[in-house]
């Protein structure tokens, strides 16, 4: 990175630990924070889609899109979602590249899965073997971002369901009776009503969102606890700058950083609450109201 | 092999216990149902013990938190906010790393050689990490609990002549588990979910003696068919789920057994996952 880290070795004291902390593979390193906050980004307002839709099934007229809304909020809560996360990875993967086998190689005759295999025709590997290393990469972040949605796509069904049925009934009927139509009620009345609800149950979602980041780590993307423990472990004098195990310290970093996240994101979260209690006929906005803020 | 030896052999497997070599080729389904299930030895032990555990030390840190000396109250709230605060994962990762840097060769505590090589491994040291964890949250529960104790009961064990300990021990302790034991259920459901992260982190199953998980993605990698191995642990789970709500529904009933039926807090299952 500076011209003075050139040669490693003749370096010491607090040159050295400049040098080291702005090596190339703690650039990489500082990077993967970046991928996390992207991730967290992505996968926010896409599993606030998918819990959504799977809320309005859930409470839907007919009995089989009631029945997939309910499974799907169903889920996540008898099976520890870690096995939801280790098995969706694989079974998107399967599922896209069988797709994909399907359309681009409709003669093929050898079976799919054979004994210990799954074998789709070369054509259809997602990405292609010959694609270039980033898109392996990207293609990897994509397949997370699309379990995680799915996994906290179903939390926040549970919480969306919850605020739904939270809104008073009064108001409901009341629109009813003015005449608008079952689509009306719940896109003019229903839903502008139902955050307040759903504030409390989101932001604890959203905390727990940050807390399951580093599972990317088991989805096999060069994640912060990735380069944590690569960049950690004891580095011997074939290294540029060779030192002992330091995982400890670098897990360390990785505890504040979760914290520091944790702690901000609460108080956003309360500041958004206390915004949104405030002249509302509930329980924290008479205490607002008592307080005279 | 046919389905019975396959139990003789591999039941115990998780423990270290009969055959010794996983199933490398032909992977039945009685295989797969018989080492999982023996996994699911050890997320019982990480649950029931941590659950034990960490309920007596939940309880300290709870009244510790509504203590009125700072001195008491900000290392509670510190605990807390440490182990709510933080991944789980990085926990384990860390809790692994630190008591690796224990000396090799033991402590000496006045002459006696206190052994440490037990710490890193999973059955003492992820233990102790779940149990430190399931104690935050839990104290979390039981000081909401404690604080929405309704100030009329205070008052009346007040009048009757109850003061000290006589009164923390037959109104206030009885009334805060009795609010908090529908949250306390989740909180132990969850638990029991979480100790499937143990052998994903930093702690390594000695000998392939892994959870139910562990033996899953085991199957799953050898046989690339995640169809099987994974919905068997999440039957397993479920079972085990279920079990904990019927065992935490009789504690519940019992206590709100003075009160009229339809008044005692009903157990609903919130999903408050990953940590």
């Amino acid at each position: 990175m500076f011209e003075i880290c050139a040669d490693p070795k003749s370096l010491e004291g607090l040159t050295w630990l400049s040098c080291y902390l702005t090596s190339g593979k703690h650039m990489n390193m500082y990077w993967a924070f970046g991928t996390v906050l992207l991730l967290l980004a992505v996968t926010a307002p896409i599993a606030m889609l998918f819990g959504f839709f799977g809320a309005m099934a859930a409470r839907s007229q007919f009995f089989v899109l009631r029945l997939i809304g309910k499974g799907y909020t169903g889920m996540v809560r008898g099976v520890p979602d870690i096995v939801f996360f280790l098995f969706f990875v694989i079974a998107l993967d399967q599922g896209i590249e069988y797709l994909m086998h399907l359309v681009r190689c409709p003669d093929w005759t050898d079976p799919v899965r054979n004994g210990l295999e799954f074998r789709v025709c070369p054509q259809a590997k997602v990405p292609l073997n010959s694609a270039p290393q980033t898109v392996h990469q990207f293609y990897g972040f994509m397949l997370a971002v699309l379990t995680f949605a799915l996994v906290f796509g179903a939390f926040a069904a549970n919480v969306l369901y919850g605020a739904m049925q939270a809104v008073p009934r009064a108001q409901l009927e009341t629109a009813e009776a003015y005449g608008l139509s079952q689509s009306q009620v719940f896109r003019r009345v229903l839903v502008p009503q139902m955050w307040v609800y759903a504030l409390p149950g989101l932001s604890n979602l959203w905390l727990i969102l940050i807390k399951a980041t580093p599972l990317l780590f088991l989805l096999g993307v060069q994640d912060i606890v990735y380069w944590a423990r690569e960049l950690g472990s004891a580095k011997t004098q074939a290294f540029d700058y060779p030192h002992p195990d330091w995982r400890l310290y670098y897990f360390l970093a990785l505890l504040v950083f979760y914290l520091a996240f944790t702690r901000v994101s609460e108080i956003v979260l309360n500041r958004i609450s206390a915004r949104l209690s405030k002249g509302q006929a509930t329980a924290a906005g008479e205490a607002m109201r008592k307080a005279g803020i | 092999m046919t389905c019975w030896e396959t139990i003789g052999a591999y039941a115990f497997r998780s423990l270290g216990y009969g055959e010794r070599l996983l199933p490398r080729t032909d992977f039945t389904l009685c295989q797969q149902f018989t080492l999982i299930g023996s996994g699911m030895i050890w997320n019982v032990y990480f649950g029931v013990v941590a659950l034990a555990f960490g309920f007596l030390l939940a309880n300290a840190i709870a009244f510790a938190k509504a203590s009125h000396s700072p001195l008491v109250r900000k290392p509670a709230e510190w605990f807390i906010f440490l182990f709510r605060g933080s991944p789980l994962f990085i926990q384990f990762f860390l809790a692994y790393e630190a008591l690796q840097m224990l000396p090799r060769a033991g402590i000496d505590v006045f002459g006696i050689t206190v052994q440490t090589s037990w710490t890193t491994k999973a059955w003492a040291g992820a233990l102790f990490v779940l149990f430190l964890n399931t104690a935050a949250y839990s104290a979390e529960i039981f000081h909401g609990a404690l604080r929405s104790i309704p100030k009329g009961d205070l008052e009346a064990a007040e009048a009757y002549g109850l003061t000290g300990f006589a009164k923390f021990r037959r109104i206030q302790w009885p009334t805060m588990l009795r609010l908090a034991w529908p949250a306390y259920t989740n909180e132990a459901i969850f638990l029991f979910h979480s100790t499937t992260l143990v052998f994903f982190s930093g702690f390594p199953a000695f000998q392939q003696r892994g959870d139910a998980l562990y033996y899953a993605s085991y199957f799953a990698d050898k046989t690339f068919n995640p169809f099987v191995s994974y919905p068997i642990v999440a039957g397993y789970f479920i079972a085990l789920t279920l079990l904990l709500i019927w065992l935490f529904s009789a504690i519940n009933t019992r206590l709100n057994r003075h009160l009229p039926s339809n008044m005692g807090g009903k157990i609903r299952l919130r999903p408050q996952v990953i940590r």
